[in-house]
């Protein structure tokens, strides 16, 4: 019965079975690898071209300068960068204390009925897309104001920026163990204090890691500020004017026929882009310090 | 290496806490507030992008005039032009089209219509050819609703002895957004070819297998991409980027360029009396004489005739600049069209009925 | 502070609905079912767009999944531990990078590549196909579906590495004990298992790419039009509004991009909802 089943094993025919599942085996897996580097390849090619074609771009005057009349060659994005930071700031003022308050709420009150709920709308809000948001700023602010605004801009921003905050909160705070909660209690201290000055004080950091990364996101949103803030060819000077922003100048000059203004949106697009990555890579070093490391 | 990392990390994590991103965005809001201070009333305008080349050069000449008057304006097309201007979110509309009845009806005061200066659309493709091309109007108007397909069509050649004509498909190029080149070049087809009548407007519904590009920017871009490529485009967008366009037939049977000369031979001296009667909204396309290039148009500035002391202040006083010799000799440098002497004092008379109110 | 999140929600939906009503009354079912959008003619429907946006999205779909799910397997299974963390920053950066600089870099290298490569390849090899004729753009659904493709592999690639993960070692251990070879054990013990959360995985990418403006407006040609060939210029619900929203000038115009606006919220909750559900139940039976 064993020599039998030996022999069965020892047969040629099922030697070059295992063959080839050996050999289908390694084509897989030499696939798989290739597709994982088919996976990164765009990303070198957009790094690539945006600093090969930006970096020669970037000049003094590119930002210091406004833009110069179209189609003559010359000016810069000055008042696009500023116009940028003053929304993304603002709406950061807004969206931020906001994001993290429901964050708190969702994490510490798990087990009520009406967080779930708000965790549920917060998912949609999420999947809304940033054009609609768009539409809902203009119809908000711009209508009633009867004009573009800088406001109209933050608003939309705001409103894409505060729900990937609350995640982030949530689930930082999630990690937090209950242990660290019930010796807040135990020190008479009321409930939400300790959400407020136990939790998420303790958990500071990854909670600044997910802010910043939604600012970086929101850094480069166009569309919804196509017809919120409209565009500008000065300096911004106030909120209820229309604003200048990077993301929709880009786009105004990359659609553009003129030669200098690709060379002005490669510019701008290597300045976005450097900014972004670098956020992104700062806030991986405080995450992985955050949380000990255990979570990529 | 590791542990290096890490502990860099870890001072890096202290330096950038909260405190110090809250902190900077409040210094931000400072800054904005700060800046506020120096805040002029902004006049705000958006419409055509056919003279948003001299209209950017205006405003920038302008200011450099008189440094408290900021101008900002967008060039999003005839159509957002009047749009905004009816909702009230800006202060100026600018077109290359009349407003309608229709959009006439949903204003409560008075619109102006200004014209500022005569430009020409062409027809510019993307070949390498020996000679510029010729075109007459039936050929472009079988182009632009997808009859003729081919370059070397047996009506594009004959117009073209001695030019040879490449096999190649021609890509039509159009606008996706509401545009007043659009409308003077739609206008223009319903003239020459039947099958356009009552076609044109704004936004015309183009053939299926056309591109659609936003602005004339947007249209240049394409056809500056496209090898077979045809559109039509405001001529400034077409020189600034070296594009070649069509020299086209007119109706005296002429081939002919859309120079200077040729786009201001559109408003002979006699016709200056019925533009003002009609209230400056006439179309000059396709008009009769041996120069004209037939695709010429006037655009307008929009105002309304009742405006806010201030900024009505400051924008009359803009108009009148555009009127001057000086202003319209910049124009000419940028292939429009100056407006005939004749005309522009009726306009300057016209202005005059602008009332501003106190606040 | 959580009702703020539930009226925000409630007041973007109402607003979309109330103010798309005119043109719901105006074409009835025509306007979600027809298939002319002619500004010119104040005749608007939503299809061409709803068509533009599904196809490009699907595209985009059927170029990621295999990447990111090789990606996926890569990083869980076969990945050396050192070049983990590296390797899933840069597919994360991926994700990173702003919509408008993929626009424009989709304008100026990819649609040229397109255009002088990648369409006149296919119609040669495959010319009894109605899916790659016509001019050579280098703009339109092939092209917007490749950019799309590049910004949907992070969100796959993530959510299947998570789904992975969370697959107990027993399974791959016990394939392994039977004599299974690598590829044998990632089928069953890996795949196997882990092929809802990949369906969910490929839906919540779906979402993302439905929703997506900046990027496909620059490179699909902008013209509502229901074409075979997969490089036609076309336009989607995100991208028609965006053209169009701040130059319509009639009022029907506006209500009916507001259409489009509600039909794309309603398309891109729907599908988010149906990826959240199906991972939700994914993470119970594995939890």
């Amino acid at each position: 019965m064993a020599s039998a089943k030996k022999d069965y094993l020892n047969s040629a025919s099922i030697q070059r079975m295992a063959k080839i599942r050996k050999i289908k085996s390694v084509f897989m897996t030499f696939l798989i690898g290739v597709l994982t580097g088919v996976a990164v390849l765009p990303l070198f090619l957009v790094f690539i071209f945006v600093i090969r074609n930006g970096l020669p771009a970037m000049n003094i005057e590119f930002f210091t300068s406004l833009p110069a009349p179209v189609g003559q060659p010359g000016g810069g994005m000055a008042n696009a960068l500023v116009g940028s930071l003053i929304m993304v700031a603002i709406a950061g003022l807004i969206a931020v204390p906001v994001g993290v308050l429901v964050g708190v709420l969702l994490s510490e009150y798990r087990e009520d009925k009406f967080p779930s709920v708000v965790r549920f709308v917060v998912d949609l809000l999420i999947s809304v897309p940033s054009i609609v948001i768009g539409l809902f700023a203009y119809a908000l602010v711009v209508v009633p104001m009867k004009s573009f605004s800088g406001w109209a801009g933050i608003s939309a921003l705001s409103i894409i920026m505060f729900p990937p905050i609350v995640k982030a909160t949530e689930e930082v705070l999630r990690l937090v163990p209950n242990s660290v909660r019930e010796a807040g209690l135990a020190l008479g201290l009321s409930r939400w204090r300790v959400s407020i000055y136990v939790v998420l004080k303790g958990s500071r950091s990854a909670v600044t890691t997910g802010v910043i990364l939604a600012l970086a996101r929101v850094a480069g949103e166009t569309a919804p500020l196509l017809f919120t803030a409209f565009g500008n060819r000065f300096w911004p000077t106030s909120l209820s004017q229309p604003m200048p922003s990077l993301p929709v100048q880009i786009y105004t000059y990359a659609i553009s026929p003129f030669s200098d203004w690709h060379r002005q949106a490669w510019a701008g697009a290597f300045l976005l882009l450097m900014v972004v990555f670098i956020i992104n890579v700062l806030a991986r070093v405080l995450l992985t310090r955050g949380s000990g490391g255990s979570r990529t | 290496m590791n542990k290096l990392f890490a502990s860099a990390s870890k001072n890096l994590g202290q330096i950038i806490d909260w405190h110090l991103v809250l902190s900077s965005l409040i210094a931000l809001l400072a800054f904005v507030i700060g800046a506020r201070a120096l805040a002029a009333p902004m006049i705000n305008g958006a419409g055509a992008t056919f003279p948003e080349p001299i209209y950017t050069k205006w405003f920038s000449e302008f200011q450099k005039k008189n440094p408290t008057i900021a101008i900002n304006y967008q060039g999003i097309g005839s159509g957002g032009g009047i749009r905004q201007l009816i909702a009230g979110t800006v202060d100026f509309g600018a077109s290359d089209a009349p407003m309608t009845d229709a959009e006439t009806a949903k204003v409560s005061k008075k619109v102006l219509h200004i014209p500022t200066v005569m430009g020409a659309v062409v027809v510019s493709y993307n070949l390498k050819l020996s000679a510029p091309l010729k075109l007459s109007g039936p050929v472009i108007a079988e182009m632009f609703n997808g009859t003729i397909t081919k370059w070397n069509d047996a009506k594009v050649v004959a117009l073209n002895p001695g030019v040879a004509l490449p096999d190649k498909q021609v890509i039509v190029a159009t606008r996706s957004d509401g545009s007043g080149t659009t409308a003077i070049f739609s206008e223009y087809l319903a003239q020459v070819s039947p099958a356009w009548a009552g076609k044109a407007g704004k936004t015309v519904n183009w053939f299926r297998g056309s591109v659609g590009a936003k602005g004339n920017a947007g249209v240049a871009g394409l056809i500056q991409q496209s090898e077979g490529a045809v559109g039509y485009i405001e001529s400034v967008y077409a020189l600034q980027n070296k594009l070649p366009f069509a020299h086209v037939q007119n109706k005296k049977g002429k081939f002919v360029a859309p120079d200077v000369a040729n786009i201001s031979a559109s408003i002979p001296a006699k016709a200056v009396g019925d533009i003002e009667k009609q209230d400056f909204k006439s179309s000059i396309v396709n008009a009769d004489g041996d120069a004209v290039y037939p695709i010429s148009a006037l655009t307008w500035l929009l105002v309304n005739e009742e405006m806010p002391k201030e900024k009505g202040e400051q924008l009359v006083q803009f108009l009148n600049w555009t009127m001057s010799d000086e202003a319209q000799k910049m124009a000419t440098d940028m292939n429009y069209a100056p407006l005939p002497k004749e005309l522009r004092t009726k306009v300057l008379a016209r202005m005059k009925s602008i009332k501003l109110q106190l606040q | 502070m959580g009702i703020v999140v539930i009226v925000l929600f409630i007041l973007i939906f109402m607003f979309l609905l109330t103010n798309s009503r005119p043109a719901f009354e105006a074409f009835g079912r025509g306007f979600v079912f027809g298939r002319e959008w002619i500004p010119s003619e104040e005749v608007f429907s939503v299809l061409a767009f709803a068509f533009g946006t599904i196809v490009s999205s699907l595209l985009a779909l059927m170029f990621a999944l295999p990447i990111s799910v090789g990606s996926a397997i890569f990083l869980t299974e076969l990945c050396p531990s050192f070049l983990r963390r590296p390797l899933r920053f840069l597919i994360e950066m991926l994700a990173a990078i702003p919509s408008v600089v993929y626009g424009l870099w989709g304008i100026f290298v990819l649609a040229p590549f397109v255009r002088a490569t990648i369409q006149p390849g296919l119609a040669a090899a495959f010319p009894y196909f109605g899916l790659f004729e016509g001019p050579p753009y280098g703009v339109g659904l092939f092209t917007a579906g490749l950019i799309l493709a590049i910004m949907i592999i992070p969100t796959i690639t993530s959510i299947s590495t998570e789904v992975f993960d969370s697959i107990p070692n027993l399974y791959r251990e016990g394939a392994k004990a039977l004599g299974a070879t690598e590829w044998e054990t990632i089928k069953t013990a890996v795949l196997g298992p882990g092929m809802s959360g990949v369906v969910a995985a490929s839906i919540l990418g779906l979402g993302r790419a439905v929703g997506e403006t900046m990027a496909v407006t620059m490179v699909i040609g902008n013209r509502a039009d229901i074409s075979p060939s997969l490089f036609s210029p076309s336009a989607t619900m995100a991208s028609v509004i965006a053209n169009e929203y701040a130059e319509a000038n009639s009022d029907l115009h506006i209500s009916s991009l507001l259409g489009v606006g509600l039909c794309l919220l309603i398309l891109s909750v729907a599908i988010n909802s149906i990826s959240r559900i199906i991972i939700w139940r994914v993470r119970r039976k594995t939890i």
